[in-house]
């Protein structure tokens, strides 16, 4: 056997480093997760709570005086019938995309440093949605005919337009949010039945127990179990890329210059991983330094990889910039040009919009360059910095598509230029705070991280790992002993 | 024996993953039928262990796929074609109208092979569940821990409750228990 290892033994620079550093125990993830949340609500919970939840109120007021007055609170016009409503829409179901990519794509791909993040990434997703579906909801005005969207005749026996995109959005959007809610409780119910073994209340044990479905870690379930989730991963990968296609449609599908255009699939999907991961990093960030205990789980590691994402999507993001620049140069078409050389660029135009474009050029391609650099990627500070410019460069981008687009189309005579009301900006403000404060209540009522799929990462997870005739080997119940050498691991 | 008939089985605990696939194979090998192993994760290579084949939990979800897709062809074209076409641009229905369905059909084959997928895992692993026999033995609140278990049912034809718990005892396991019903 030993001759075998030195065989096998890999030479100590071509080692990975462990997904869960230190060799942490099974028993010491648990405990660490799940303490998160059964201790005292801390305080800094409660005030970021109030926080937010008072920003979310003002948002929903917002909407509610909206609702009551009608759309002319918003700052929209002629020719300006979308604006600030879509592209928040489109913001935030964009945000939506990392947690699936991270949930479904890394999976199939085996992508196993996934597991540490993919719980919150995949809350995330649900939150996201939620505050994007508010949006087409209340820009339709009448918010009780709303039910116009659903396939079903209304009163006078008409059926919706199958052939129209609106209407394709509203089957993307509807299955996206129900997938995704299906495939998040999957992957927490064997969570739910450790938060329920470990319940000290009669309350918490109840309703933990009630969520996990009498679990029992069974291998009969998890033979079901893992074929469930394996199925859900490779439904929701093309799911999650034909949501922000489908959404890309509504402006492609038309013939306006700036939304007439055959790459935007591909541009949105990419675009929407991009704004994704930066958020993800935006919440996840914060909350390992909230608690430090996640340091062995949540790695430099971890941060360095979304960061690789980050530059790659990014980089596709200006490769499509750049590309519709040079289609509307070499396409000849006239219209297409003015929208992009003069409305945008603000070339021989006085371009209203230019600052939002040079603004979204900035945030989006030259800003996560800088994560070519190695030290860029381990400094969390910069990574931070850059995740910023790329939540703000990613809203830019849809505020551009559209506003640019509409304010300055073919005749200049039917030009008009738009400008958010006060309205409209605390509704925006109003979904960070929905967002956020649903995020809190996720940090504090169910484990954060996947503590089943975690495990699996860990040495002591491989049941090849054990050495039975020696009686050392690696114990689920404590650090590693004598076997910790991984090339030995492998040798077996 | 009205206290023999409350016995649902014996179960016995294990110190890791590895542990536990060795004395699963030794018990599929003593050709035991009625029992089960518990674990906080999925262990690569226990299906084996146990002599269990394939999760065939992917079969009804092709079923459920296409059911979705059939739902979708009748939701699109039924209206659009015969209830109450729309002519929208003046564009009429016909059959170069289908391509403009696809994301619909798409969709909604996502959306019911989904269901099928987590109420066809419900079915077949009997959830929910909340009573169970083994949540009477103390020590098995740490299969979510990590707390590594075997349990034989007494259901099974070969299980006798010396033999058993020799059985268990002589492949490693610790504190072999009877648990009841």
């Amino acid at each position: 056997m030993s001759e075998s290892i030195a065989i096998l033994d890999t030479p100590p620079d071509l080692e990975r480093p462990p997904l869960v550093s230190n060799h942490r125990s099974l028993s010491w993830i648990t405990d660490k997760i799940s303490t998160i949340c059964e201790g005292r609500t801390p305080i800094w919970w409660w005030i970021s709570f109030l926080l937010m939840a008072s920003l979310a109120c003002a948002g929903l007021s917002c909407i509610a005086y909206q609702i009551m007055n009608g759309v002319g609170v918003w700052g929209e016009n002629h020719p300006n019938g979308w604006a600030w409503d879509i592209t928040n829409f489109v913001f935030w179901i964009g945000i939506g995309h990392a947690g699936t990519l991270i949930s479904a794509i890394l999976f199939l791909t085996r992508q196993k440093w996934r597991t540490s993040i993919n719980r919150a990434a995949e809350a995330m997703t649900l939150f996201a949605v939620m505050c994007a579906a508010i949006f087409p909801g209340i820009h339709v005005g009448r918010v009780w005919m709303a039910w116009f969207l659903a396939p079903v005749p209304n009163p006078y026996g008409i059926w919706p337009n199958f052939r129209s995109p609106l209407l394709w959005d509203v089957f993307a959007v509807s299955t996206y949010f129900t997938v995704s809610v299906l495939f998040w409780y999957t992957g927490l119910v064997p969570d739910l039945a450790t938060m329920r073994d470990r319940a000290k209340s009669r309350a918490a044990r109840y309703l933990y127990g009630i969520f996990a479905l009498g679990w029992r870690g069974s291998n009969r379930n998890w033979r079901h179990y893992e074929m469930a989730y394996l199925l859900l991963a490779g439904l929701s990968t093309p799911l999650v890329l034909s949501v922000h296609s489908v959404v890309s449609f509504d402006f492609a599908t038309s013939i306006l210059p700036g939304w007439h255009t055959t790459i935007f699939p591909p541009y949105f999907v990419a675009g929407a991983i991009f704004g994704g991961f930066a958020m993800v990093l935006t919440i996840l960030l914060p909350a390992s330094l909230i608690y430090p205990q996640l340091k062995d789980m949540i790695t430099r590691n971890h941060v360095d990889k979304m960061a690789k994402i980050i530059l790659l999507t990014g980089t596709i993001v200006g490769y499509a910039y750049l590309m519709e620049l040079f289609v509307a140069y070499y396409s000849g078409n006239k219209y297409e040009g003015f929208t992009f050389f003069s409305a945008r660029l603000g070339i021989n135009n006085p371009g209203w919009y230019r600052w939002a474009y040079y603004c979204m050029m900035t945030c989006n391609v030259i800003s996560p360059q800088i994560f070519w650099f190695k030290w860029a990627r381990n400094n969390w500070i910069v990574v931070f910095i850059v995740c910023q410019f790329v939540n703000a460069g990613m809203w830019f981008e849809r505020f551009v598509i559209i506003v640019t687009s509409l304010a300055q189309d073919f005749l200049p005579s039917s030009w008009g230029h738009y400008h958010p009301s006060w309205v409209e900006q605390v509704t925006f403000a109003g979904t960070f705070g929905i967002f956020l404060s649903l995020f809190l209540l996720f940090m504090r009522f169910l484990p954060m991280i996947a503590m089943s799929e975690i495990k699996i990462v860990t040495p002591q997870a491989d049941p090849h790992a054990y050495v039975p005739d020696s009686g050392v080997g690696i114990s689920a119940h404590g650090p590693v002993e004598t076997a910790t050498h991984p090339g030995q691991t492998r040798a077996h | 024996m009205a206290e023999y008939r409350k016995v649902y089985g014996m179960g016995a605990e294990f110190n890791s993953a590895g542990e536990l696939m060795r004395a699963a194979e030794k018990v599929r090998d003593a050709g035991f039928k009625v029992w089960d192993v518990h674990t906080p994760f999925p262990v690569h290579g226990m299906d084996k262990a146990m002599g269990l084949g394939k999760s065939w939990l992917s079969a009804p979800v092709l079923f459920g796929g296409t059911a979705g897709l059939l739902t979708a062809v009748a939701l699109t074209c039924i209206p659009s074609f015969s209830i109450y076409p729309l002519i929208v641009h003046g564009k009429p229905y016909s059959a170069a109208t289908i391509p403009a369905f696809f994301p619909i059909f798409f969709e909604l084959t996502v959306l019911f092979s989904a269901f099928t997928t987590v109420f066809t895992l419900l079915i077949m692993s009997r959830l929910p569940q909340w009573y169970h026999p083994v949540f009477n033995w103390e020590r098995f609140s740490r299969v979510s821990t990590d707390g590594f278990f075997l349990v034989i049912e007494a259901r099974d034809p070969k299980f006798s409750e010396n033999n058993t718990r020799s059985l268990l005892e002589g492949i490693g396991g610790a504190h072999v228990t009877l648990i009841h019903d």
